[in-house]
């Protein structure tokens, strides 16, 4: 790490791009507050269902259950804060390339490829999740113009998902890498940075599990 | 070759910095986290599945607190934010205490939540 900070050095002794990323979590944590809060403050004022955590009747008649599936979302947080542990160890892998690997153990921990690789196909399986709530909403009757509901749960979830999406597009670009010259220690302020967005985009979803899904 | 103050204090301060980070916990810490992760998740859910837990008073202050735990075991051993230097911290619980004041600030004027001074009536 030394060699990369050496060349982005900044007059506090620490890496310019770490502390700019930083600022740019700051920035992202107002922006999915807004969401969240708009959120909160439309929640319980739509006057058509569907509705989050209430049966509905349509004028019609027709019966609505609750709309949101708790049992799928919990799977897919479980799969989103899995990766953030898979994340974790590849950035690990790629600050410890050098030490040596003397056990299957060491081997298996210290395979960046394998890191990157299972956190990219965790977050795409999270976008999938995703895609399979987001579809079966709109069978039932829920779509971004339908209710208050519908318009600042598929923003706020929407724009979250854009975020893993951007996650797993960069999460690639550092696998192509390791394939084509390897990831090493040097690169580890590189691996650092997607991190940190990475593991942001979990703790955002933590706070939107419990906000959106969980609190009736 | 003479010697360059500005460029040894500014190389102390890299070495210094490089230091900082390279105290990061290892496997055996991570998979414990990740464990409580999953744990604190779980009891989520199933309370949720609780009807007179999700009636009582409880539930929506303990799912907040549990997810605030959550929210912290992330940002402190996964981000690294308990290791790393106090401007990182700065730079991220400034803007997410002036986003959580906005927040709470919303919810009150929009009538979303209620503060009661005084005797109940």
């Amino acid at each position: 790490m030394s060699a990369p900070t050496a060349g982005h050095y900044t007059t506090t002794g620490l890496d310019s791009r770490k502390i700019a990323i930083w600022a740019f979590i700051g920035s992202e944590c107002m922006l999915f507050v807004s969401l969240i809060s708009t959120y909160l403050i439309y929640k319980g004022r739509s006057v058509v269902g569907p509705y989050p955590h209430e049966v509905w009747v349509s004028p019609s008649g027709e019966h609505f259950k609750p709309i949101l599936n708790i049992p799928v979302t919990s799977a897919s947080t479980f799969v989103l804060l899995m990766s953030s542990l898979f994340m974790v160890l590849a950035l690990a892998a790629v600050q410890n390339k050098d030490l040596p690997k003397r056990t299957r153990g060491d081997r298996i921990l210290g395979s960046s490829k394998l890191w990157l690789w299972a956190t990219a196909i965790a977050g795409t399986t999270f976008l999938g999740f995703q895609a399979f709530e987001f579809t079966s909403f709109v069978h039932e009757g829920l779509t971004i113009r339908t209710n208050l509901f519908g318009s600042s749960f598929f923003t706020l979830t929407g724009f979250h998902g854009a975020h893993v999406t951007a996650g797993v597009i960069w999460l690639l670009t550092l696998l192509a890498i390791d394939y084509r010259r390897g990831l090493g220690p040097k690169d580890s302020i590189n691996v650092d940075i997607a991190a940190l967005y990475w593991h942001f985009v979990d703790v955002v979803w933590i706070a939107i599990f419990t906000l959106v899904y969980l609190i009736k | 070759m003479a010697h360059d103050p500005i460029h040894s204090d500014s190389a102390s301060t890299v070495d210094h910095a490089h230091v900082e980070e390279t105290h990061h916990p290892g496997w055996s810490i991570y998979w414990k986290v990740a464990l409580i992760l999953t744990i604190i998740t779980v009891m989520e859910v199933w309370g949720y599945y609780v009807p007179s837990f999700v009636a009582s008073r409880a539930f929506v202050p303990l799912l907040l607190v549990m997810s605030a735990v959550k929210f912290a075991i992330v940002v402190s051993f996964y981000m690294h934010l308990k290791y790393d230097h106090k401007l990182f911290r700065a730079l991220f619980t400034g803007p997410l205490f002036i986003a959580a004041s906005t927040l709470i600030a919303l919810l009150f004027l929009f009538g979303q939540l209620v503060a009661r001074f005084g005797p109940a009536r």
